[in-house]
């Protein structure tokens, strides 16, 4: 009997290698897959088992964390004015992940980043559990709250950036919502998530970033430049050879008309045409540089692309178009749409004489030991037109906040400020009640330190009353005011 | 020295009673050691009835080696460590996931540990009890046949006075003692009735055949016992919905039949019988197409958009990867229910030991099986080595049905890790199998008693007057 008795043993003998071939799949080669797999609770249970990191504004956290009941999630975020900066911080929430700088710098506030994997080690050695590191943002906290309370009940957005480095200064978007209201993974969390999801007023889209507007007529300070760069006229100062009214080109006589009858924009000038915001002098133009031309310009301007802030925008357009559509695309309408960066970004680049800086709102990755891992420098972005052009453009924007009756800068002190209102259409027809927006810089000695732009979507105001100098042009002064005297303080 | 253990021998072997002791104490200390370490990870302070349990350890650990020094003084000396230190992880184990409120709920069950150290100590009992009163392994041999009934009446008591749980109709009810598992003590039975019945037939089994294009075909008269056999498994497998006990049943007759015999046609023939019965229960019965559809799909999110017992158990695993979390801080009670202290034990210790601790308890259960296969081929009689076989077969079925189930290698089935899994059935039973094993060991292994004295040889008595 011993002869298969071996047999059996050998036969027994494999089916534990079997089992142990086995564990070392499943342990050693599936391991990594099956310990990150999304649904294995373990990842946000280690996640959520330590504090995340802060996002930092001027030196103060604006998150944090503190210690819940749930016996997996031992810690939850929790947000200050969580409504105003919702834009900037986005949420991080135990049942639905996170967005915004809490997603793009995820692995840094958890601690989990690559980069800190020293400071990990040392921590092991030390006993001490896993921390996270800091986001040091580049925005203004009087800044911001001057643009969040600006938009008070009103549907917007205002971007406000420092046109000289490119460093987002504020990133207000109206109707907003409180991520701490959802941070946890019970029921309220869920209930709160739900009606935020269903809210026809979106609160949860970041307006400032993520909606593309038509820009309406801030937008003629682009089509001025294209003018200006691709010679289509020489200066602010010459009269342009523009009819009033003026027929669309390659239309059976289709009219484009003035905001205002009594407006001098019959062969006015540059000036005077931004000052009026003649839409037949700039949508003349736009039809003599061409559709071509127009792109090339409001791309160096950061049309039709994404940008990284590092949060991701979306992308503004000016498309190839026809002779109609381009000319009316020159004066912000059509096909044209734009973020309220991106009409920053415009207004930033003229009042940096014509240098365009790329935006950015992280300043600095600090790890718990506070030591520096990323610094952020300022980078140009591209050159859109030449400074001598940009200074004409700055001194025909000045011009027309110095002669607007609705536009009162004296809050700003000895600064020069320059800006273009816009009324964007919309609806068929125009039917819905326009857009206001804004866009405008303020100028010291020094430079410009910031650029604004805004824009007001519904305003529970009459359609009659909607008017960029009225409903914009208050905010974009509030946060330009704020930053100036943080710029004197400091 | 080994090899010496391999080959009847008359020579004085030794009896290998300090051996035993020496890694006594490792099997006993290693627990105590893993108890501390889970109280240190919980609550930063060493357990409170760390002192209890240590002793409480040593003192059956102790009782059970004076019992085999006295009783059974030449058997092998590793299988009682083995058991001891499993049977100590186990209730470590058990209590570690008892510090787990979600799943030591009372509609759970509440803290399993105490009620599994009383188990134990029972089963330790009756492992003291066989080697105290059952002098040699072969007096069972007369029982052969009432063997057979009891084991049946044990294998079908649930599909009459059982109930169903989670599935499976395996457990049955007894008054003040709590829920059984008949099938545990089946096993051991059923291997004492195979011995029995094989030891007498094997000849008959063996030669009377008939040779079909170059396989040997049994008789129909002897094939009958075997169609009973795969029958019964069938019944289990489709009243009782226990895919494991009949595998199991039937995958150890092959083999002790094979053993008996000597003819791989009868392994040819058992491997065709199941495979049938394994198609006509699969295409039948929900309950087992379910298993089979976890095994194909363990990441599967469950229809109602939970993740599945399946998926949770593959993420222990591979969440404690090469080294684990360290006993105490892993999270295998996201597995939820009672599975996580039984059925899916095994995922704690991989996710709490890692790969390195599954494969050492692999291993522990391996070199269990191996000394089992090595009495068998060291016993000198028929019986007591188609009983070893058989009982180490039972044992190593068992870990592959079970281990491999767990770990996704084949379907899962209603079985549990002998020792380490929560269970008094499967303790008792289990300590019971060890018993036997070692009283067949000691067999094997005592000193052949010496030549009885030839009158030739002898003096010429002198008579005195």
């Amino acid at each position: 009997m011993n002869k298969p008795m071996r047999r059996v043993s050998v036969f027994c003998g494999l089916l534990i290698l079997a089992l142990l071939l086995r564990v070392n799949w499943v342990q050693f080669v599936q391991a990594d897959e099956l310990q990150n797999d999304a649904n294995n609770r373990r990842v946000n249970i280690e996640r959520y088992a330590h504090p995340r990191g802060d996002i930092i504004v001027d030196g103060e956290p604006i998150t944090g964390s503190e210690e819940a009941d749930d016996p997996d999630y031992r810690y939850q975020r929790t947000f200050t004015d969580g409504e105003m900066w919702a834009p900037v911080t986005g949420y991080s929430s135990q049942a639905y992940a996170t967005s915004m700088l809490e997603g793009v710098h995820d692995s840094i506030l958890t601690g989990d980043d690559d980069r800190l994997f020293f400071n990990n080690t040392i921590d092991m050695f030390t006993g001490e559990d896993q921390r996270g590191g800091n986001v040091v943002t580049t925005l203004n906290a009087d800044a911001q709250r001057a643009a969040f309370e600006g938009l008070g009940d009103a549907k917007g957005a205002v971007a406000a950036i420092n046109p000289m480095t490119g460093e987002v200064l504020a990133l207000a978007s109206t109707p907003s919502y409180d991520p701490s209201s959802f941070s946890g993974n019970d029921g309220d969390d869920q209930e709160a998530w739900q009606a935020l999801e269903s809210d026809e007023d979106k609160p949860m889209l970041n307006r400032a970033l993520r909606e593309t507007y038509p820009p309406g007529s801030t937008f003629k300070v682009v089509t001025a430049a294209a003018a200006l760069e691709h010679g289509a006229v020489e200066d602010v100062d010459t009269e342009t050879d523009t009819p009033d009214p003026y027929y669309l080109p390659e239309t059976n006589n289709v009219e484009l008309p003035n905001l205002s009858d009594t407006s001098p924009c019959e062969d006015a000038d540059v000036r005077t045409a931004i000052q009026y915001s003649c839409n037949t002098v700039f949508a003349k133009l736009s039809d003599e540089v061409g559709n071509e031309q127009m792109r090339e310009t409001a791309e160096e301007f950061g049309f039709n692309q994404e940008h990284f802030v590092p949060i991701r925008t979306e992308a503004s357009s000016y498309p190839e178009d026809n002779r109609p559509q381009n000319a009316q695309a020159g004066i912000g309408q059509a096909s044209n749409r734009a973020t309220p960066l991106q009409m920053a970004m415009v207004a930033g680049a003229i009042a940096n004489d014509g240098t365009l800086m790329q935006p950015y709102m992280v300043d600095q990755l600090v790890a718990p030991n506070l030591n520096v891992i990323e610094q952020h420098d300022p980078e140009e972005m591209s050159e859109p037109l030449s400074a001598e052009n940009a200074q004409m453009i700055q001194s025909a924007m000045e011009t027309m906040v110095e002669e607007s009756d609705a536009i009162d800068t004296s809050a700003l002190g000895d600064v020069r400020v320059g800006g273009k209102t816009g009324t964007a259409q919309r609806g068929e027809n125009n039917e819905e009640i326009p857009y206001a927006w804004f866009i405008s810089y303020a100028m010291t000695d020094e430079g410009s330190p910031v650029a604004v732009a805004v824009v007001v979507e519904d305003a529970n105001v009459d359609r009659e009353d909607v008017s960029g100098g009225g409903l914009a042009a208050p905010i974009a002064l509030d946060v330009m005011e704020a930053v100036l005297a943080d710029e004197d303080a400091g | 020295m080994s090899s010496s253990n391999t080959t009847v021998s008359t020579g004085g072997l030794p009896s290998r009673r300090n051996t035993e002791l020496a890694m006594l104490v490792f099997a006993v200390l290693i627990p105590v050691f893993a108890y501390a370490n889970v109280g240190l990870a919980k609550d930063e302070s060493l357990p409170a009835g760390m002192l209890g349990y240590g002793l409480g350890l040593g003192l059956m650990a102790g009782v059970a080696h004076l019992v085999v020094r006295r009783w059974a003084p030449y058997a092998d000396p590793l299988m009682l460590p083995i058991a001891t230190l499993l049977n100590g992880l186990g209730l470590v184990l058990i209590w570690r996931l008892d510090q787990e409120p979600q799943i030591t709920t009372d509609a759970l069950g509440g803290p399993m540990a105490a009620d599994q150290l009383i188990w134990s100590t029972v089963g330790l009992a009756l492992f003291l009890g066989v080697l105290v009163f059952l002098k040699d392994h072969r007096i069972l041999q007369r029982y052969t046949y009432i063997s057979m009934v009891v084991a049946l009446i044990l294998l079908a008591s649930p599909i009459f006075i059982g109930e169903e749980i989670n599935g499976a109709r395996i457990w049955v009810q007894v008054p003040g003692v709590g829920s059984l598992q008949p099938a545990e003590f089946a096993k051991i039975i059923i291997a004492v009735f195979f011995a029995g019945y094989l030891m007498v037939k094997r000849d008959a089994l063996a030669l009377a055949s008939r040779r079909v294009m170059g396989i040997y075909l049994p008789r129909g008269r002897d094939m009958g016992p075997i169609l009973v056999i795969w029958a019964i498994s069938l019944m289990i497998l489709i009243f009782e919905t226990d895919l494991g006990t009949s595998l199991l049943f039937f995958g150890i007759f092959v083999v002790m039949l094979y053993v008996a015999t000597e003819r791989t046609s009868w392994i040819i023939f058992g491997l065709l019988l199941s495979a049938t019965g394994a198609v006509l229960v699969a295409s039948t019965n929900a309950h087992v197409g379910d298993r089979v559809h976890n095994w194909l799909n363990p990441l599967e999110v469950h229809a109602n958009g939970g993740i599945t017992e399946t998926a949770n158990v593959m993420y222990s695993f591979g969440s404690g990867g090469l080294f684990g979390s360290g006993l105490g801080q892993g999270y295998s009670r996201l597995i939820g229910g009672i599975g996580a202290k039984s059925d899916y034990i095994l995922a704690t210790v991989g996710e709490e030991l890692g790969l390195a601790g599954m494969m050492a308890v692999i291993l522990l259960y391996a070199l269990l099986i191996e000394r089992g296969m090595r009495t068998a081929l060291a016993a000198r009689d028929p019986f007591g080595k188609l009983l070893a076989v058989g009982l180490s077969g039972i044992f190593a079925i068992q870990i592959f049905v079970v281990a491999g189930g767990v770990t996704g290698l084949i379907p899962l089935t209603g079985m549990t890790m002998p020792f380490l899994a929560q269970g008094g059935s499967s303790v008792i039973a289990n300590w019971a199998l060890i018993a036997l094993l070692l009283r067949i060991s000691d067999t094997a292994r005592r000193p052949a008693p010496a030549p009885a004295p030839s009158p030739d040889a002898e003096q010429t008595q002198v008579v005195r007057a």
